[in-house]
C-alpha cells in the first residue's frame, strides 16, 4: 500500500477522528495529537487494515479507547488538560452576539456530560452515524444507546431552555 | 421546504427520545438552519447550530507518514545472510556429488588414466630412489663408527703429548 492509498482510505474519516478526539479531549492541541497518534498507528499496521471489514468503524473505536485511557492517564497524574479555546471552534460562523453565547453554552452542557454520552451525541448528532454504527463502534446495543443518547438530548434541551429563560428575564 | 411547527414539534419530542431515524433528524437540522422559527422552538436552535458548526471543524495538521526503512534494511541483510548461507551449504553438498570417474569424457578418463601412469610409475621410481638413499644411511653408521676410532686414535695422542711434555718442563727449570 503507497501513501496515497493510505491517504485516500483515512481521509473520508480522519475529521471525524479529530472531531470525536476533540469532544472527549477538549483541548485542540490533544486532539490533533491523538489524531496524529492514531492515523500513525494506522499506517504502522496498514497490513492489517485489509482485513478489517470498516477500517472507519475500527478508527473511532480506537480513537473513543486512546481518548478515555488518555483522560485516565491524565487524571491519574493529578493534571488537568489545559485548554483555552472555548470561543474560537464555533465562533467565527456566528452573526449573532446573543446566539453566539448560546451555541458557546451547547458545548459547555456537552462538555459536562458523562463520558459516554458525549461519545454517543458526538456520533450521532454530529457525524450523522446510524445506530447500528454506533453499536459496532462502542461494541453496545442499540438500546443502551439510544437511552443514552436520549439522555443526553434532554439534559441539554433542559439546560438550555433553563439559560434561554434566564436570557429572557 | 416550510414545515408545519406540529410536525416539527413531534419530531423533537421523538428526537428527545432517541427514537428518530437520520431523515427525520435532517428535516430538523434544515428547520432550525431557517432564520424564522416558531418563538417557543428557540432554546432547540443553539443545539442545533452547535451541530452544524462543529461538523466543520477539520483535521489540518500534517501527519509524518514514515515508511519503515530501518526495519526493511534489516530484512534484506537477514535475506541477504540466509542466500550466502544457502549458497555455502549448497556449494559443499552439490561439487563433490557429480565429479565421478564415468561422469567425465573420455578424454579426460584418458587424460586422467595416463597421469595415473604416469604418477605410479614416478612411485615406484621413487621406492627404488629411497631404497638407495638408505645405502647413505649405512654409510653414515660406518663413518660413525669410523669416527669413534679416530677419537681412540686422539685419545692416544693425548697421552703420548703429556709424555714428550715432562720432559721438555724438566729442561726449561734447569
Amino acid at each position: 500500500m503507497t501513501q496515497a492509498d493510505f491517504v485516500n482510505i483515512v481521509m473520508p474519516f480522519k475529521d471525524k477522528v479529530f472531531r470525536l478526539a476533540k469532544r472527549l479531549l477538549v483541548s485542540k492541541e490533544e486532539a490533533e495529537d491523538a489524531t496524529q497518534e492514531i492515523l500513525l498507528k494506522l499506517w504502522n499496521n496498514q497490513e492489517k487494515i485489509e482485513d478489517y471489514k470498516n477500517v472507519e468503524a475500527f478508527s473511532m473505536t480506537m480513537t473513543k479507547n486512546f481518548c478515555l485511557d488518555r483522560l485516565k492517564s491524565k487524571q491519574a497524574q493529578n493534571l488537568k488538560i489545559v485548554h483555552s479555546n472555548y470561543q474560537d471552534n464555533n465562533t467565527s460562523l456566528q452573526k449573532q452576539v446573543e446566539l453566539n453565547d448560546s451555541v458557546d453554552w451547547v458545548s459547555k452542557i456537552i462538555e459536562a456530560l458523562p463520558e459516554q454520552q458525549k461519545i454517543i451525541l458526538q456520533l450521532r448528532d454530529i457525524e450523522q452515524y446510524e445506530f447500528e454504527e454506533i453499536a459496532e463502534m462502542l461494541e453496545m446495543n442499540q438500546t443502551a444507546i439510544r437511552v443514552a443518547l436520549s439522555r443526553a438530548r434532554k439534559t441539554i434541551r433542559e439546560q438550555l431552555t433553563n439559560t434561554h429563560k434566564y436570557g429572557i428575564r | 421546504m416550510v414545515l408545519d411547527s406540529k410536525h416539527i414539534e413531534r419530531l423533537l419530542e421523538k428526537y428527545d427520545n432517541g427514537e428518530t431515524t437520520l431523515k427525520e433528524e435532517q428535516q430538523l437540522r434544515e428547520y432550525f438552519a431557517q432564520d424564522t422559527i416558531e418563538p417557543h422552538l428557540e432554546p432547540y436552535k443553539p443545539m442545533f447550530q452547535y451541530f452544524a458548526n462543529t461538523k466543520q471543524e477539520t483535521f489540518t495538521k500534517d501527519v509524518p507518514l514514515k515508511t519503515k526503512k530501518r526495519s526493511y534494511i534489516y530484512q534484506w541483510i537477514s535475506v541477504a545472510a540466509v542466500i550466502v548461507i544457502m549458497f555455502g551449504i549448497f556449494m559443499q553438498f552439490n561439487n563433490p556429488a557429480p565429479k565421478t570417474f564415468s561422469d567425465l569424457s573420455e578424454e579426460e578418463q584418458l587424460a586422467y588414466n595416463q597421469a595415473k601412469e604416469a604418477m605410479d610409475l614416478l612411485s615406484t621410481k621413487f621406492n627404488q630412489g629411497t631404497s638407495n638413499a638408505s645405502v647413505l644411511g649405512i654409510v653414515g653408521t660406518q663413518f660413525d663408527k669410523g669416527a669413534e676410532k679416530v677419537e681412540y686414535v686422539s685419545e692416544f695422542s693425548k697421552t703420548t703429548n703429556k709424555i714428550l711434555k715432562k720432559p721438555n718442563k724438566e729442561n726449561k727449570n734447569k
